[in-house]
């Protein structure tokens, strides 16, 4: 599994990091994670407001923080 | 995640989820019971336990600074979340695909409601500059969209609201709404494309899938207290800083100082206040009150507005962020004109309101 966080770098997008790896940590998972920071990047994911978190080049999330625990929703099925 | 059913939760026949509702219920009474105990709760302390005298200069000024701040606390929190509630059905991506395709002026008319409705966080600008303008929507659109969206900021208007009436919060709103619309009336004469970076239109822009999920109760509000916490934690030190700043001037500046050195008979007040603005990298929270203070040592409303707005829209942060996809000579021609619009807006309302 490939984990993207796309954003700036602004504190949302450190939140959704630390986030996603708890996530992580939770499910007992190991995965890469990668801070996409490029503009031209993020957008060209299509994602309109950051942060954005992409896992296996699917846009997963957009413009939001979720909880760990919805992250981990989200990490589980893949 | 559509298929995660909650089955520990009652449901009434419609599907409502019974805790969310009770929740909701006890959190509103709990802030009517805090907001009407506000003042008496400040008066009992400061007056009553403390002996403080609320009618001496000193009294009066802590006693205005902490009633103040906590009122604008409940009331940012509890409006915040209201508005964050309804603004969960309202996606950008679908905003982008409704922009696309309409004529000028309804898409110019579009774009400043969705400025409105929008809050704006400067990180990212860039990205939506981006996915507008690389999807096909005319720039005189997103530059409006680019306008309006930090203009008229939400918590500034409650703010407004608060301090100076619900009247000055809809001229405020209005006033707004009318500069980012004339700024992209005027600029869509123009052929401004070559002054975007090259970058803005090589990026090939994703699209993402729009489900058409309509966001039910319990996502509504997860996503409105997220939004309510977001604000508060990124506004609160503005609110005290204004307030504070707002405080000194009530007590320590005479009554007519402003009334006599930026009244309405100097022509030169309101472009000066705007320009005063720029540097100031304040949030809308933290210039209202002073602005209120200003307003109450004698400055005309127009001059205060045109204060307020200048420092809520214009700012060099932002200016750098958004050199990255505009050219120097379109970034200058965007600050010029809302400048430009924000004085009109100040001379306009100091002639109405004089």
């Amino acid at each position: 599994m490939k984990i993207k966080v796309l954003g700036p770098g602004c504190k949302n997008c450190e939140t959704l990091e630390q986030r996603t790896r708890q996530a992580l940590d939770d499910l007992g998972l190991d995965a890469e994670i990668e801070k996409v920071t490029d503009y031209t990047e993020i957008a060209g994911y299509g994602v309109l407001k950051t942060p954005g978190l992409v896992i296996d080049e699917q846009v997963v999330v957009s413009g939001k923080v979720p909880s760990a625990r919805a992250i981990a929703d989200l990490l589980r099925p893949a | 995640m559509s298929t995660s059913e909650r089955t520990d939760t009652p449901q009434t026949r419609d599907g409502l989820p019974l805790r969310t509702l009770g929740l909701l219920a006890g959190g509103a009474l709990l802030w009517i019971a805090l907001y009407r105990g506000n003042r008496p709760f400040w008066d009992w302390l400061l007056g009553g336990l403390l002996r403080l005298d609320l009618e001496a200069r000193l009294g009066s000024a802590v006693h205005f600074f902490l009633y103040d701040t906590v009122k604008i606390y409940l009331l940012l929190t509890g409006l915040m979340f209201v508005v964050g509630m309804l603004r969960a059905s309202l996606d950008l991506d679908r905003a982008r695909a409704w922009l696309e395709g309409r004529g000028l002026l309804a898409g110019l008319v579009l774009a400043v409601v969705l400025g409105v409705v929008t809050p704006f966080c400067s990180c990212s600008s860039i990205p939506l500059f981006i996915g507008f303008v690389a999807a096909g929507v005319p720039l005189s659109i997103t530059l409006t969209f680019l306008i309006a969206s930090p203009l008229v900021s939400e918590i500034a208007a409650i703010m407004i609201g608060d301090q100076f009436g619900w009247d000055v919060a809809a001229v405020y709103v209005l006033a707004g709404s009318v500069v980012a619309l004339g700024v992209g009336l005027v600029l869509s004469r123009f052929r401004l494309d070559h002054w975007v970076e090259d970058m803005v239109f090589a990026t090939k822009v994703a699209r993402l899938r729009a489900d058409g999920h309509v966001p039910t109760l319990d996502e509504r509000v997860e996503a409105a207290v997220d939004e309510a916490k977001d604000i508060f934690s990124r506004i609160w030190k503005w609110v005290l800083l204004g307030v504070g700043i707002g405080a000194a001037i009530h007590g320590w500046v005479p009554a007519d100082f402003f009334a006599e050195h930026a009244g309405a008979d100097n022509p030169f007040a309101v472009p000066l206040v705007t320009l005063a603005g720029i540097p100031l990298y304040a949030n809308g929270a933290g210039v209202v009150p002073v602005g209120e203070a200003l307003f109450a040592k004698g400055m005309p409303l127009g001059t205060v507005m045109a204060f307020m707005m200048g420092t809520i829209a214009l700012s060099i942060p932002e200016a750098i962020m958004l050199r990255r996809v505009l050219r120097p000579q379109l970034l200058a021609i965007f600050f010029g004109s809302v400048t430009l619009g924000i004085i009109v807006i100040g001379y306009t309302l100091n002639l109405i309101y004089a």
